[in-house]
């Protein structure tokens, strides 16, 4: 008896199945709250050889769905952390623990050390990226998202029965701007969506490995856990969407895929105090929160621009050079900062982190002079 | 009568679309084409002028010049980041 004898009884499965798992590598980039449930079931099927790649430390509000982790943990790598946890569970796979993120220069010899490559990232800015470096190595990338209630799964980089292979660009061949996404981590979540999608990712590289059953290439699966459905959509494969990534290993280090929140200068409370009371003339604080929204800041170099009613057009700065822009938790805030770049591309724009939550500055304890 | 004449399609939206559309599905007329659709959506939705999505007609991901069936199921479907 050993303890794959439940999945060796299987059909389609068997010692050949397994064989192929303890041989097989496995690449989860992320380890968050796709990476945690992809991660478990992979080292609990068997897989021989497990990367995991996560640049993060774990902190408290991850642990409602990052469920590898607990409260002794905080503060430590995931990747370490993830990676002992399983070691721990399995005395016969073999992990290997990637500490830094993904990035344009690691990505093309992490990924090609692998079989399959899981995508369990946050962020848009690394999703193409581990798109393009797959579709360079030619590797099978098992995708996956989410979005508040619903969760979004595919497989691309690998042929189906007619030797076609679909890649994200072609549904979305280019990333958002930066101001159409929502925010890049803080979305609200409840952890048994990313467990559904995080699991639903681990099955696809499984059954890939196994070359069991029909795999999610040239389509997409949509879900949504507030009504629970599935929502399956073909995907086309547009070969002249080639154009938009780089096509040798060169064009990859170059390519700027910093289109996401690394794009908006984050600083803290301190931070921008510091700079603010260098050139208090020429700087501003900008609250862009709702009128509603306490606690106020009553600072004299303190305006307020509810992002509700916020029009870049109308708005003027020009009499400064250094904008604080914050909002509550910080969240909001790289939104108004990429609008407003747009429209002064020469002035230094920040989004203050943590918003007034964090609130731990000189300029909450002054208030303004009220004529 | 009348009905048998309306070209009526269901709209289903995702993610973010649905959020800022503030519903996940309505029943809309007389849209031919997915150049037709997306000037009615902006024209309907202005919140969406900026949101990236693909469409999808009855579960395909369709172009932009692509032609809309009679009664078809239109999806709009924007990528996900989160994870």
């Amino acid at each position: 008896m050993n303890r794959f004898d439940r999945q060796i009884n299987l059909r389609g499965f068997g010692t050949e199945g397994l064989a192929k798992l303890q041989k097989a590598s496995v690449l989860v980039i992320g380890a968050g709250g796709l990476g945690c449930p992809a991660l478990q079931y992979l080292a609990a099927v068997g897989i021989g050889t497990i990367g995991i790649m996560d640049g993060d430390t774990i902190s408290l509000s991850n642990l409602n769905r990052q469920i590898l982790y607990g409260e002794s943990d905080i503060g430590q790598k995931k990747a370490i952390v993830a990676g002992n946890n399983l070691l721990n569970k399995y005395s016969d796979i073999k992990i290997d623990i990637i500490t830094d993120y993904l990035n344009t220069n690691n990505a093309l010899g992490v990924i090609s050390s692998y079989d399959i490559i899981i995508d369990c990232t946050d962020n848009f800015t690394v999703r193409y990226m581990a798109n393009d470096a797959c579709a360079l190595l030619n590797k099978p990338l098992v995708y996956g998202a989410i979005y508040e209630y619903e969760g979004q799964i595919s497989l691309f980089h690998a042929e189906n029965d007619k030797g076609l292979s679909f890649n994200y660009r072609d549904l979305f061949p280019h990333p958002p701007d930066l101001d159409e996404i929502p925010n890049c981590s803080e979305t609200g979540v409840i952890g048994v969506l990313p467990g559904i999608i995080g699991t639903i990712q681990a099955a696809e590289a499984i059954k890939y490995l196994l070359g069991l059953g029909n795999l999610l290439v040239g389509r997409i699966l949509y879900f949504n856990m507030e009504q629970m459905f599935f929502y399956e959509v073909d995907i086309h494969s547009q070969q002249e969407l080639t154009a938009y990534r780089p096509k040798s290993g060169a064009e990859f280090r170059a390519f700027d895929y910093s289109l996401s929140c690394a794009a908006v200068p984050v600083i803290d409370w301190n931070s921008a105090y510091e700079i603010f009371t260098l050139n208090p003339d020429k700087s501003i604080f900008v609250d862009i929160r709702e009128a509603d929204e306490v606690p106020r800041v009553n600072h004299v170099k303190c305006v307020e621009y509810p992002l509700s009613e916020f029009d870049e057009e109308i708005i003027s700065f020009d009499d400064y050079s250094n904008l604080f822009v914050f909002c509550q938790h910080g969240i909001r805030s790289v939104r108004a900062v990429s609008l407003l770049k747009r429209k002064y591309t020469e002035k230094k724009i920040y989004s203050i982190k943590g918003g007034v939550m964090e609130g731990n500055s000189p300029i909450f304890k002054t208030t303004k002079n009220h004529a | 009568m009348e009905n048998f004449k309306t070209n009526k399609l269901k709209l289903l939206a995702f993610g973010l679309v649905a959020e800022r559309m503030n519903l996940s599905s309505i029943e809309i007329e007389d849209i031919y084409t997915v150049n037709e659709l997306q000037e009615w959506i902006v024209r309907a939705y202005p919140q969406l002028k900026n949101v990236k999505y693909s469409i999808a007609i009855n579960r395909k991901i369709v172009k932009a010049d692509s032609a809309i069936p009679w009664g078809a199921e239109i999806a709009l479907l924007p990528p996900f980041s989160g994870g």
